[in-house]
């Protein structure tokens, strides 16, 4: 697979690797992202992984164009692995009532019950992708492809912050309250972006989520120990 | 007391602005920050600040500003607005310079002319706590600058000085040009190959114009449609500022400092870092004509614009009258005997 360098302008160079959505490419692209980042490249400010490339913002008052795709080069050819510090979470999420607006029409539309929807949805062990749209918005897949759905025709204007939703291949959770175009299946009681926090997403590109169903009550619950700081996120570290 | 500037009047959409947030792109925080960095940058040189402190910016209209601390000292730069006294005499005293206010003194930035934007910088800087290393307002996430919003009526601005530092007034006797009329240079790209060719010579060879849709993630683009070549849906990737995106009703968007870090729209090409201060002056209704330049060539511009940037800097100069009277001390001998202010 040829990768590609394409530029964005004279501050930034996308990395392109592919041009699906696929785990063997999101892998390059995290790596890549990772050894950039410890590589300590003169005049790179920052690195965006996504889908199939990754974008690499630099300041063209200290570096080129030219020089930074030579260097990348060079790290896509490096040997060796890098340790990874990635997390696998569980995140509980009430499929129940108000807290699952769209799961009745999810369940219709794709011939399902909604109780074998929330089996699909949970049971699965997801990928997070990239980091976007929103800050802390998490595109997590794949979805399996019984819940595939286009996005809804009519976004909506609001949607909560804590919302989980699902669109085509890829479930995801809105951390604030936002319009959006996703159908929401459920809805987490936990804080996905903290901005007093110098990690303030809660989840990391590379990392795994699984969802655990949890009731009203426990929803409840946790959300009064989210809002009292008692709250910790179950999560295990990954050997990568 | 504690030193703050109030506000009589927000202004049409004022947020306090520094350089922008980096390092949080990648957990898909936007930059934000100055739509013109030029003028910030010379806002805050005037007001005698690093450059990355963080100014008020002001959009099309100023907000009216009352000094609550003994004295404060600002630095107002950007298209042709002017310092002015508010009361029953308004005084205009001139814009690209630094001025001293009194406790109780009204003052606002006259009409900023050909641009959409001027920054008003004040010594020592607003107190306002960094929010992921950056006071930038990121308005739809709600955080940075004040409170993570514009500015409204009744606001108290603390700033972190008491009263001016002992030193004389500066100005930039020759404020840059606008550029209005120069065409904006672009790279094209990163999905020039999702666009027909007739697409691309549209871009260049069409005049276009900023949209009343138009704000600090973005301006819409009116003028003739880009068709793509296979669809307008691509796997969401990386957004740079400056970058031209087309959705699928074939009007393009020019993103602006507090644009999406990622998005699914193909890019036709990315406005080059030496225009983006120009774009971001573009005031709904203003034309755009592009060009192609390579990126060495874009990175050479960027170089020769610091340098320019560097020699304005260099021409900073005491804001005495050309007559060799000091109209501000003039003035405020006026001030003080209570000619025109009844504040002392």
């Amino acid at each position: 697979m040829t990768v590609k360098f394409l530029p964005s302008g004279d501050s930034a160079i996308v990395v392109e690797f592919g041009s699906q959505i696929d785990r063997g490419v999101s892998e390059r692209v995290l790596r890549l992202s990772m050894r950039i980042r410890t590589s300590g490249l003169t005049g790179v400010i920052e690195t965006v992984p996504t889908f199939r490339s990754l974008m690499v913002h630099y300041d063209p008052l200290q570096t080129s164009s030219a020089t930074l795709v030579d260097a990348i080069g060079t790290l896509l050819d490096a040997a060796g692995r890098l340790e990874q510090r990635q997390r696998l979470w569980r995140v509980p999420v009430c499929y129940e009532g108000d807290y699952a607006p769209d799961l009745a029409t999810v369940a219709e539309r794709t011939n399902l019950t909604t109780a074998e929807v929330v089996e699909l949805h949970s049971r699965t062990q997801y990928h997070v992708y990239m980091i976007g749209f929103l800050p802390g918005f998490p595109y997590m897949g794949d979805l399996p492809e019984r819940l595939a759905l286009p996005r809804q025709v009519d976004p909506r204007l609001r949607v909560p912050a804590g919302s989980v939703a699902i669109a085509m291949a890829m479930t995801a959770i809105y951390p604030i309250e936002s319009p959006g175009g996703w159908h929401l299946i459920g809805t987490t009681p936990i804080v996905m972006f903290d901005l007093a926090s110098t990690r303030p997403a809660l989840f990391a590109p590379g990392d795994a989520v699984k969802f655990d169903p949890i009731g009203e009550d426990d929803y409840a619950a946790i959300r009064a120990a989210v809002a009292d700081g008692r709250y910790e996120v179950p999560h295990e570290r990954m050997v990568a | 007391m504690n030193a703050s500037l109030s506000v009589v009047a927000p202004g049409l959409y004022t947020t306090i602005q520094d350089l922008g947030r980096f390092g949080y792109q990648d957990v898909g925080v936007p930059v934000s920050g100055a739509l013109d960095a030029l003028s910030l940058r010379a806002a805050n040189r005037l007001a005698g600040n690093p450059e990355n402190t963080a100014a008020l910016e002001i959009l099309y209209q100023s907000p009216v500003l009352e000094v609550r601390a003994d004295s404060v000292r600002v630095g107002l730069a950007g298209g042709d607005a002017e310092l002015e006294l508010v009361g029953e005499r308004p005084r205009q005293l001139g814009g690209w310079r630094s001025l001293s206010l009194r406790q109780g003194e009204v003052f606002r930035a006259t009409q900023l002319g050909d641009s959409a934007c001027c920054y008003l910088a004040v010594e020592g800087g607003f107190a306002v706590e960094p929010c992921l290393g950056s006071a930038s307002s990121y308005v739809r996430g709600g955080f940075g600058g004040f409170n993570g919003r514009p500015l409204r009526q009744g606001d108290l601005l603390a700033l972190h000085r008491e009263r001016v530092e002992d030193r004389g007034e500066i100005r930039i006797p020759h404020p840059p040009p606008h550029e209005r009329d120069r065409p904006v240079r672009i790279v094209l790209g990163p999905q020039e190959d999702h666009f027909t060719d007739e697409a691309i010579e549209c871009l260049v060879g069409a005049e276009y114009r900023v949209s009343k849709n138009a704000d600090r993630m973005g301006m819409r683009l009116d003028g003739p449609l880009l068709q793509h070549r296979d669809g307008y849906n691509i796997v969401s990737d990386g957004i740079a500022t400056g970058a031209i995106q087309v959705p699928g009703s074939g009007q393009p968007i020019l993103l602006l400092a507090d644009h999406q870090t990622t998005g699914g729209y193909p890019k036709i090409a990315t406005v080059v870092s030496a225009d983006l201060a120009a774009v971001g002056r573009r005031r709904t209704g203003d034309t755009m004509r592009f060009s192609i330049v390579d990126v060495a060539t874009a990175e050479r511009l960027r170089r020769d614009q610091e340098a320019e940037f560097q020699a304005l800097m260099s021409t900073v100069a005491p804001a005495a009258a050309a007559t060799g009277l000091d109209l501000d001390v003039l003035y405020r001998t006026n001030l003080i005997s209570g000619a025109v202010s009844g504040h002392e």
